[in-house]
């Protein structure tokens, strides 16, 4: 079964989006991040869709719900690169997805979730970033 | 059709078209302004000529009939014209109720003798020249119609630019009321002007809106989320105070989003986000 790789660096987690999210696969994302979340102890999470071109309702709950749980788990998230499109859809849908934070993209994202927790860029970790399987 | 009347038109096609002429010309509608003499009476003169030399190879006087069709094209060119132009219904329909006027005085003139002949075919022309003014006005309101919406377009395309004010800080004047239709198109160039310069920082000015209501604070609030969602941060600016009654009156809550009084406060805001300062300088600028 298709997954969406998690990678991790440092304290934070990476996910990016290459493909359209279909429902199954949104859930086993969410699933794998809140676990990888756990795991690593990541304090922040910062997801790229900026190759997704389609959203609906269901996905913009997904991206609220692994907001949410993070924020739980003591994580940040961050959501960059979002598509004009997309952005308008979500908010026609009603779903302005409070508690996630936004940024144009992964460098100004990555600057963000620094800030926000107050540690320093990472540094090189002896251990490879690790995808799940 | 009958000959006879066929015939009086042909013979008096002149008188008919001078007396249209003195008619259209007498008139307190007559729009010298906006249309000259000359051009009136070629206009006039065409349209004559054409509905006559019709009405003789015409076996019916059914403007469905393909005969018909120059004559319509003819009445149809000049309705549309006039709609560009300006005219009023009021001129245009002058205009095709005077040539109807025309015909039936000469046509009275030519039959009197024969009462009973003089109001059938009265009656025919009385038929034929009302459907011609009912297409006329269906042209004039078809070209108004266009005129309208050709306006629409041009006033939502010019009346949303996106300004560069700065290396990531773009500006967004709102002028005129905010329906749907006009924040999707906001709202779009907005976000894709985000996206191609990567700006961090959207001011959005509603000096320009005359009044605010709740329809357009939500569209308003739809387009600072939207571009939260983007990443990027909107400010929207040139609240009048007015509007601010307004606003808090209609229990609107705008208190998520960050307002200042003026394009300037908005863009001194920006500056500090971005970390910018602006200083007075002690070295002079060189005069050119």
């Amino acid at each position: 079964m298709d997954r969406i790789p998690i990678l991790r660096m440092g304290s934070f987690l990476l996910v990016t989006i290459q493909v359209d999210l279909y429902d199954r696969l949104a859930l086993t994302l969410e699933a794998d991040l809140v676990q990888m979340v756990n795991k690593t102890q990541a304090r922040g999470v910062l997801i790229d869709i900026s190759a997704v071109s389609i959203v609906d309702s269901f996905m913009g709950r997904i991206i609220g719900n692994i907001a949410s749980m993070s924020k739980i788990l003591d994580a940040e998230t961050v959501v960059v690169g979002m598509q004009p499109a997309v952005a308008i859809t979500l908010i026609e849908l009603g779903l302005p997805l409070k508690g996630v934070h936004t940024a144009l993209d992964v460098e100004k994202g990555m600057r963000l979730l620094t800030e926000m927790i107050g540690t320093e860029q990472p540094e090189e970790s002896e251990d490879d970033d690790y995808i799940t399987d | 059709m009958s000959t006879t009347l066929y015939k009086v038109l042909q013979k008096k096609k002149k008188n008919i078209l001078e007396y249209w002429m003195s008619l259209q010309l007498s008139d307190d509608g007559l729009r010298e302004d906006l249309i000259t003499n000359e051009d009136l009476r070629v206009q006039s003169e065409e349209l004559v000529n054409a509905l006559i030399a019709n009405l003789s190879e015409a076996s019916s006087l059914d403007l469905q009939a393909e005969s018909w069709d120059p004559v319509i094209e003819i009445l149809g060119g000049i309705s549309i014209t006039r709609a560009r132009q300006g005219f009023s219904p009021r001129e245009t329909g002058n205009f095709i109720f005077t040539l109807k006027e025309s015909i039936l005085q000469v046509l009275n003139e030519e039959i009197k003798g024969q009462p009973e002949v003089l109001f059938e075919e009265s009656r025919k022309i009385n038929r034929l020249m009302d459907n011609l003014s009912v297409i006329t006005f269906e042209t004039f309101i078809k070209g108004r119609e266009e005129v309208i919406l050709r306006q629409t377009d041009e006033i939502s395309e010019i009346s949303t630019p996106v300004i560069r004010v700065w290396d990531g800080i773009l500006a967004l004047p709102i002028i005129g009321t905010l329906d749907s239709s006009r924040t999707q198109v906001v709202m779009e160039s907005l976000l894709q002007e985000i996206v191609e310069t990567g700006s961090g920082i959207a001011i959005l000015d509603i000096s320009g809106v005359p009044a605010v209501d709740s329809l357009v604070a939500q569209h308003l609030i739809k387009t600072v989320s939207a571009t939260r969602l983007m990443g990027a941060e909107c400010i929207i600016s040139g609240i009048r105070p007015e509007i601010a009654q307004t606003v808090v009156h209609l229990g609107i809550d705008l208190s998520n989003i960050i307002t200042k009084a003026s394009l300037a406060s908005a863009l001194a805001y920006a500056f500090r986000t971005l970390r910018l300062e602006v200083r007075k300088s002690n070295i002079v600028a060189p005069k050119n």
